[in-house]
C-alpha cells in the first residue's frame, strides 16, 4: 500500500507540474475570492479583521472543490480509472496517494493565501503553530471528504454540479472549526483553539479511515 | 490444452441493462480467437467481463484459473486490455505512463518496450496528449509488451494504426501466442483477423451465436 501511495502521489504531482492547473488557475481563483471579499467588506478595519478567518477558509473550501474535481477528472480521462484497476493498485494506496498530493498542493496555496489575507484584512499572523496545525488537519479532512465524494460521483454525468452540493454541507464542521482556531490564534487565545483543533483532528481521522476502507468498493462502481 | 477461459450461462448487467445474456464460452490456452458481431452485440462487454472490470451477476466464469465470481481483482494483473480508451494519462509522456503503470521497473524494460513499438527518442518524451492516435495506440501496445500478460484482450486493436503499425500488432499477437498467451480480438476486420485466428466466435444480443474452428495453432505462427 505504501508503495502505491507514493506512486499515485508522485504521478499526481507530476501531472500538476506538467499542467500547472493549481498554480495558474486555482491559486488566482482563490486570490480573487479573498480580494473580492475585501472589496465587499469595505476599508473599515473593524469589519475586515473579524472576517479574515472566515474569508480565508471559504477561499480554501472553494479551491479544494476545484482541486478535487481536477484530481478525479484526471482519472476519468481516457479510462485511466480502469487502468488503475487493471494495474492492481491497492485502492487504499490510491486514496492516500491522491490525498497526499492534493493536500500538498493545497497547503502551498494556503501559505500564499494566509499571507494575502493578513495583508488585505490587516491581521497579524500570531500563534504560528496553532495556525499551521489547524491548516494541516483541516486540509486533510477537506480533501478526504472531497475524494470520497469525487469517486462516489465519478461515473455520474452531473458530478461537477452535484459534488459541491454534497461536499459543502458535510464539511461545514471543518469550516466552523477552522475559522474558530484561526480566530483564537489571531486573538492569541491558544487554549480556546485547542478544542477546535481536536475536532479538526477527529474529523480528519474519521474520514481518512473511511476513505481507506471504502475507496476500493467505490472505485469498483466508478 | 488447458482452459484459459470458461464461461457458463454468464449474465452481466450495467445497472438494469443486460450486457451479457447467458454466455457459454470455452477457450483454451494459447488460442487466438476472433470475436465478431454487429455494434452492440456485447463484444466489448465480454472483454471487460473477462478483464474483471464488470462483475458477472449469475452463471459461472473462470479466467486463467481464477473464479471471477469471488476473486475478480486477482485476474486483472495477468490480463492486458486494449480498449477504445487508452488508459494513458494525457499530460504524462509515454515513458512516464509506462513507468507509472509498471510501478517503476528498470528503465531498460520500458525503453525496450517503447522501442519495440517504434516509440523512440523525442516521441517517447512528448506528452501523450500531443501524440497522434496511432502513436497513442503504439504506446498502449508498449505497455502490453512490457507487462507480457497471460491473456490479451484486444478491442478493435487495428483501429487508428497505419500499415506498419498493423503489421507490428500482428507480429506482437504472434509473439504472444508463441509465448503461450491467449489472445481474444474483437474486430470488424474479419477477413484480416480471421487469417491468423485459430477460431471465430460470433456474438449478437449479448450471447454467443456460433463458434467455428479456423486456423490451427501452427498456422498462426506463420503470420509474422
Amino acid at each position: 500500500m505504501f508503495r502505491d501511495t507514493l506512486a499515485l502521489c508522485r504521478k499526481d504531482l507530476r501531472v500538476e507540474w506538467m499542467t500547472r492547473i493549481t498554480s495558474l488557475q486555482v491559486v488566482p481563483f482563490a486570490v480573487v475570492i479573498v480580494v473580492l471579499f475585501g472589496f465587499a467588506l469595505g476599508p473599515d478595519p473593524k469589519q475586515l479583521r473579524p472576517a479574515a478567518p472566515g474569508v480565508f477558509w471559504l477561499a480554501v473550501l472553494f479551491s479544494c472543490i476545484l482541486g478535487v474535481q481536477r484530481s478525479m477528472s484526471v482519472e476519468m480521462s481516457d479510462g485511466a480509472i480502469d487502468g488503475l484497476r487493471l494495474a492492481g493498485f491497492d485502492p487504499a494506496g490510491i486514496f492516500l496517494g491522491k490525498l497526499l498530493a492534493l493536500v500538498g498542493e493545497l497547503v502551498g496555496l494556503e501559505v500564499l493565501l494566509s499571507i494575502l489575507t493578513a495583508v488585505i484584512f490587516g491581521v497579524t499572523l500570531a500563534s504560528f503553530w496553532l495556525l499551521v496545525a489547524a491548516t494541516l488537519l483541516a486540509t486533510v479532512g477537506l480533501v478526504a471528504v472531497g475524494l470520497l465524494y469525487g469517486v462516489l460521483l465519478a461515473s455520474s454525468r452531473v458530478r461537477e454540479t452535484l459534488l459541491p452540493l454534497l461536499f459543502f454541507p458535510v464539511i461545514s464542521p471543518v469550516l466552523i472549526a477552522g475559522t474558530k482556531v484561526w480566530q483564537a490564534a489571531l486573538d492569541r487565545h491558544v487554549s480556546t483553539g485547542i478544542g477546535w483543533l481536536e475536532l479538526l483532528g477527529v474529523f480528519g481521522a474519521i474520514y481518512v479511515a473511511i476513505g481507506i476502507v471504502s475507496f476500493g468498493p467505490l472505485l469498483e462502481d466508478a | 490444452m488447458s482452459q484459459a477461459i470458461e464461461l457458463c450461462r454468464a449474465v452481466a448487467f450495467a445497472g438494469s441493462f443486460p450486457l451479457l445474456a447467458g454466455v457459454d464460452l470455452s477457450i483454451g490456452s494459447g488460442e487466438v480467437v476472433l470475436i465478431e458481431g454487429a455494434n452492440g452485440a456485447g463484444k466489448t462487454s465480454l472483454l471487460r467481463v473477462l478483464a474483471g472490470l464488470i462483475p458477472v451477476a449469475t452463471g459461472s466464469i473462470q479466467v486463467l484459473g481464477y473464479d471471477l465470481l469471488v476473486e475478480r481483482r486477482s485476474v486483472r494483473t495477468e490480463v492486458g486490455l486494449v480498449g477504445h480508451q487508452s488508459f494513458l494519462y494525457e499530460d504524462l509522456t509515454a515513458h512516464e505512463n509506462l513507468q507509472f503503470w509498471m510501478r517503476r521497473p528498470a528503465v531498460q524494460v520500458i525503453e525496450a518496450a517503447l522501442e519495440r513499438v517504434g516509440i523512440t527518442g523525442r516521441i517517447a518524451r512528448t506528452p501523450v496528449a500531443r501524440l497522434s492516435t496511432g502513436q497513442r495506440r503504439r504506446a498502449v501496445l508498449a505497455l502490453l509488451v512490457a507487462r507480457s500478460p497471460r491473456l490479451w484482450l484486444l478491442d478493435e486493436p487495428h483501429a487508428g494504426l497505419d500499415t506498419e503499425g498493423r503489421e507490428l500488432l500482428d507480429g506482437l499477437i504472434t509473439e504472444a501466442q508463441r509465448s503461450g498467451a491467449t489472445v481474444l480480438i474483437s474486430s470488424h476486420e474479419i477477413d484480416h483477423v480471421s487469417s491468423f485466428a485459430t477460431r471465430t466466435v460470433s456474438m449478437s444480443g449479448g450471447r454467443i451465436n456460433s463458434s467455428d474452428g479456423g486456423n490451427s495453432t501452427e498456422d498462426v505462427h506463420d503470420v509474422s
